[in-house]
């Protein structure tokens, strides 16, 4: 039988080791994986490399595992927000290292890995510095940069409803990078809201088949909080 | 010197830029005063917002009250979805973009070259955190993007130069300037006007931005 139901968080999150790739799902606060970020507190692993959108908000989630220096690297499109203070301290003190990539490669990189894509041909940020010395090639007639793929030793995302095949929905836009970083990592864990029967989400409407999905884990539904923006007074 | 002319406002600046957002268009509103122009969109005129984070058919923001933070913009602010509106993952919505399927998108700049060479996401100073975001794909991926943006620095400089002195978000591709003084077009032989405010000369724009505008 297949079970791909965690019993708990840390159940889910054993065995991931020191010095592994990340990917963790969240645009901002919307499909941040808190408690699997909290459970990779708890679980210890260090020298992580850490890909997501940004680069945490306030004192907790992503921001908490920063603080815990656990993070020896990020790769992200937009480190820099109004409540970002936890990544801004690290960085001007030397203590963790920012790959910055352009949003649409980071998301494409992640599935081209997913994808079993090698590297591919991208116009974006041609001729800027962000291309890096990174092979060009022009095709007719346009400039692309050589990209290659951001793989993952695990992935944690964030999604709503799920079964024990692991296929998952997701709630508005808090999907965002879940389904990408599903297909791009060895091993993906998954918190949802409601777990249901096989059969009860409707195939036409599952969004992450089960076969990128490894584990997931029941949470309470906590409402998302704002962040990564200033409140007008 | 006295001026004969008065710059557009912030909100007069957002309508000019809405006037020309044609009916059926899907739109890409960049982050701070891009954003402007979603109140100020034509009546009659159905117009597709599309967020990066994963929105087709974007509303304006919730009531008070009625804010969810799993629905929102690309500058992580509370919105809503139109009828009819979808929600796609991040490779899909940048796919988008870079698949020419965006019509328009606007967003603001430090600096606008004559040929359309675009910096808008760093100022190059030391010390300062990088931060990209979807910038340098929305520059290069929407069919025709558009620049809002004064049309001069605190200072009084031009922020339409011969070369652009800051990072570069993206190579020849802004289409138009939309600023508080004029509205230009870039092209690859350099500046053309298509309007300016009221009072203002040719050759006293010409003198503003230090640059030859063909009329």
């Amino acid at each position: 039988m297949i079970d791909k139901i965690a019993r708990s968080v840390a159940d889910a999150m054993a065995g991931i080791p020191d010095g592994a790739t990340v990917l963790i799902g969240g645009f901002g606060t919307a499909g941040i994986p808190n408690e699997l970020i909290d459970g990779l507190i708890e679980q210890g692993a260090c020298d992580l490399t850490v890909v997501n959108n940004n680069a945490g908000n306030g004192e907790t989630g992503l921001a908490a595992l920063l603080k815990a220096g656990r993070v020896r690297k990020i790769i992200c499109s937009f480190p820099r927000q109004a409540d970002s203070q936890v990544f801004d301290g690290l960085y001007r003190a030397g203590k963790i290292e920012l790959e910055l990539v352009p949003q649409g490669n980071l998301a494409e990189r992640i599935r081209a890995a997913g994808a079993g894509i090698g590297a591919f041909f991208c116009p974006t940020g041609f001729g800027t510095q962000l291309a890096g010395d990174r092979e060009t090639r022009e095709i007719d007639g346009k400039h692309y940069v050589l990209e290659y793929p951001i793989r993952g030793d695990v992935a944690l995302i964030k999604a709503e409803q799920g079964d024990r095949w692991g296929n998952l929905v997701y709630r508005k836009a808090a999907r965002n990078f879940g389904p990408v970083m599903a297909m791009a990592a060895e091993r993906t864990i998954a918190t949802v809201h409601e777990i249901v029967e096989l059969g009860a989400l409707d195939p036409e409407h599952i969004v992450t088949p089960g076969i990128f999905v490894d584990k997931i884990v029941r949470i309470d539904r906590v409402a998302t909080e704002a962040g990564g923006f200033r409140k007008a007074a | 010197m006295t001026m004969s002319y008065q710059r557009r406002t912030k909100d007069q600046l957002a309508a000019r830029v809405a006037q020309d957002i044609f009916d059926g268009a899907v739109v890409n509103l960049g982050i701070g005063q891009p954003t402007l122009v979603a109140n100020h969109l034509p009546a009659g005129r159905e117009i597709i917002l599309h967020s990066e984070n994963g929105i087709l058919g974007m509303g304006p923001a919730p009531a008070a009250g009625h804010e969810d933070y799993d629905l929102i913009n690309a500058g992580k602010q509370p919105v809503t979805l139109l009828a009819g509106g979808a929600f796609f993952h991040h490779a899909d919505s940048f796919a988008m973009m870079r698949g020419g399927h965006l019509d328009i998108c606007v967003l603001g700049a430090f600096q606008v070259s004559a040929t359309g060479d675009l910096a808008n996401w760093s100022t190059g100073e030391a010390g300062a955190i990088p931060a990209v975001g979807g910038a340098m794909d929305l520059a290069i991926g929407a069919r025709q993007t558009w620049v809002m943006m004064d049309l001069l620095t605190k200072k009084g400089e031009s922020k339409i130069v011969a070369q652009c002195s800051y990072p570069l978000t993206g190579l020849g591709c802004v289409k138009r300037v939309y600023s508080d003084l004029a509205t230009l077009e870039c092209t690859p032989a350099g500046l053309k006007l298509i309007d300016k405010v009221d009072g203002l000369g040719h050759a006293e724009l010409e003198q503003l931005v230090g640059l030859p505008i063909a009329p």
